[in-house]
């Protein structure tokens, strides 16, 4: 039961469940007033689908497959708190070099011949950075009152900086850990893969059925029946479509199931928590979440040390990829391709709106260009000019579907 | 024509002996400026009382010395006929008194329900927010002050119309066991139906037992719905009037030119 997705009219006890043509009326009028949802991003996703097959008969492989999942991995999980800044109507730019502080300090602490400390430990550490770098930030932005863009900005050079001390004189740190290697390179067993599919569905059709039954317990209105087991059936799927092709090659990556489950987890907070709703609020309208009594600096201070966090969950399934880290580490790609995949996603940057689930569709289709274009052989400028048309084509969708919304009285 | 300056006349009524709300002599001073000074003003249930006057009357002042953000110089504040000391948003709230500002305070990408839990959202044992439980004291909400034009509650505020929103802010405040509803300029910027329906809702408010204190300054909706009137002028209250024992020209002579009894052109001033 989504909450964008509301059930219509009638709030005094009426028809508990809304027919069939009414839900489609309703989705329509929605799509016409601006409120496209995943539509576009589903839609631009088949077409670069399409034409890189044509392009490419390797494009929509088995094994190109888990390769883009893998590549896509870490940016969507550093998306995933571009989300959270966003959502506040802010921006990090300190992202990329906070991944990159995470992945070396993982790499330096787990180095036999190093520190040598236990595994949970030098991922405890690198994520505690995390934290620490993201709520420093926030400190600064909101007691001392300085615009997020300029203290983040401050935090690209200076984090940049701190790689370049860490790494020191080495200049390449290999890393050495089996466990963070297998994030990226090891793959879950192909019956396991499909027992995960199987249970992550019963989860989702459990929490659906719960939630309809409460809802008509308490007599409101619901979602028709059908649409809830389309739901359910779309999921499963979707995500036996997966499985099945990624078991023709070597298997499901780890990442992607560390992934699925953060995805659920910060789904979980943002739209189910107090937490959650009062992010969507503070992004909103800050001043009725103040007078709401909620402490709107506590609010942006816990989202810019969840978006450092999860840059340094990126940063470190980033290491686990390239299984070394170098001075280069967070630089390149990594910042611009992550807030592009967020905004991509459908997340506005004007705050308030978005979804953990825009972090996902966005890196995909970033990474999906990346490695179509990659494949037909073109250099770096010619990706780095198409990911940029499509970021401006995907605020442009997002910019018309405003005036649609302005249009219908949803601005 | 009862104009009675300063405490005379004819403000006894059977209903509410005691009024909720009284200020008696309240001053304040900002600097070298009496926003306010000896201020008197009651408020009784089941009433809806209007605070009216021209800009820099002190209508503003008085109800922020209400709400607690500002305190007060002198006098005394009395609820229920004892005196208390608000200091602060949460004193008041704590008192029942909800005020509902001009900006109405709606985060518009949440829908209504989302909008009038804001801060105090109901969670389930798991610490998960309890929507069916929130959705339906919503519905309830709204059916019992009969606002019937909202099509969904999980409508998102953002595609209301100012007149819903309206009501949205209103619901929000009564929501909350909530005695003394406070309303600034409820319909500033509204259109005809709007207006009336936002009129109609403060109305059965006050129906419903609740006290409400409506600051305006369109004299045709308060002589819609008002029991009574305070006229404020610089800073002090110049006089008081039942509703239906006056007409909106001594009104507006109140609020103009305090006691003379002739103003020119004042008719430009009466709207309808």
């Amino acid at each position: 039961m989504s909450t964008v997705a509301a059930p219509p009219p009638a709030p005094v006890a009426a028809a508990p469940t809304a027919t069939l043509g009414a839900y489609a009326r309703r989705w329509l009028d929605n799509v016409r007033g601006g409120e496209l949802g995943s539509l576009p991003i589903i839609l631009g996703l088949l077409v670069i689908g399409v034409v890189f097959q044509v392009q490419n008969a390797n494009f929509l492989t088995a094994g190109n497959f888990v390769n883009l999942m893998v590549q896509a991995a870490a940016y969507a999980l550093v998306a995933i708190g571009i989300v959270f800044v966003l959502l506040l109507g802010e921006i990090d730019l300190s992202v990329g070099y906070v991944s990159g502080v995470a992945g070396v300090i993982v790499s330096l602490l787990l180095l036999p011949d190093g520190a040598n400390v236990p595994t949970a430990i030098g991922i405890a550490a690198a994520l505690a950075s995390g934290i620490a770098i993201g709520t420093l930030h926030g400190v600064i932005i909101t007691k001392v009152g300085i615009p997020s863009f300029v203290v983040t900005l401050a935090g690209l050079l200076a984090w940049n900086g701190v790689v370049l001390l860490l790494i020191g004189a080495r200049g390449t740190v290999v890393l050495q850990d089996n466990f963070v290697i297998g994030f990226a390179n090891d793959f879950v067993p192909k019956g396991a893969a499909w027992v995960l599919t199987l249970l992550t569905v019963a989860a989702y059709a459990g929490v659906q059925l719960y939630g309809l039954r409460k809802r008509m317990a308490a007599g409101l209105p619901n979602d028709p029946l059908l649409i809830v087991g389309l739901r359910i059936a779309g999921l499963f799927v979707a995500l036996a479509a997966v499985v099945y092709v990624v078991n023709k090659d070597r298997g499901l990556p780890y990442v992607a199931v560390l992934v699925g489950a953060l995805i659920v987890f910060w789904t979980y907070v943002l739209r189910r928590t107090r937490f959650g709703r009062h992010v969507y609020a503070v992004g909103g309208n800050a001043e009725a979440a103040r007078r709401a009594g909620i402490n709107v600096d506590r609010i942006r201070i816990a989202c810019f040390a969840i978006c450092s966090l999860m840059a340094a969950v990126g940063g470190i399934v980033l290491a686990s990829r390239l299984r070394s880290v170098d001075t280069n580490a967070g630089g390149g790609s990594i910042l611009l391709y992550s807030i592009a995949a967020a905004v991509i996603g459908g997340t506005s940057l004007f705050g308030g709106r978005g979804h953990i689930k825009a972090a996902l569709l966005g890196a995909l289709v970033i990474a999906s260009i990346d490695n179509g274009l990659g494949l037909l052989g073109l250099s770096s400028g010619t990706k780095f000019v198409v990911t940029g048309c499509v970021l401006l084509l995907a605020v442009t969708v997002d910019s018309i579907s405003r005036r649609g919304r302005a249009q219908s009285g949803r601005a | 024509m009862t104009t009675s300056t300063d405490g005379g006349g004819s403000r006894e009524r059977p209903s509410g002996a005691v009024p909720i709300l009284e200020l008696k002599g309240v001053s304040k001073r900002f600097g070298a400026v009496q926003a306010l000074h000896e201020v008197n003003f009651e408020v009784r249930e089941g009433e809806v009382t209007a605070l009216v006057g021209d800009n820099g009357a002190g209508k503003s002042v008085t109800i922020k010395c209400i709400a607690g953000i500002y305190p007060i110089d002198d006098g005394q504040i009395l609820f229920e006929g004892k005196p208390v000391t608000i200091s602060g948003p949460k004193d008041s709230a704590a008192l029942g008194i909800e005020i509902v500002y001009q900006d109405l305070a709606l985060a518009d990408n949440l829908d209504v329900v989302q909008n009038m839990y804001l801060g105090r959202e109901e969670i389930t044992p798991l610490h998960t927010l309890d929507e069916t439980k929130m959705e339906q004291r919503c519905s309830e909400t709204l059916a019992s002050l009969s606002v019937t034009t909202i099509r969904s509650v999980r409508q998102t505020v953002a595609g209301l119309s100012g007149g819903q929103r309206q009501s949205i802010a209103v619901a929000k405040a009564v929501m909350w066991n909530s005695r003394l509803v406070i309303l600034d300029e409820p319909t500033a910027a509204l259109g005809v139906a709007q207006t009336r329906q936002v009129l109609d809702l403060v109305r059965r408010l006050a129906d419903k037992g609740l006290a409400v204190m409506l600051v305006s300054h369109n004299l045709h909706d308060i002589f819609e719905v008002a029991d009574r009137i305070t006229v404020l002028r610089l800073g002090q209250d110049v006089a008081r009037f039942d509703t239906k024992d006056t007409t909106q020209r001594d009104v507006v002579e109140a609020i103009t030119a305090g006691k003379l009894s002739t103003v020119p052109g004042q008719e430009e001033g009466v709207p309808a």
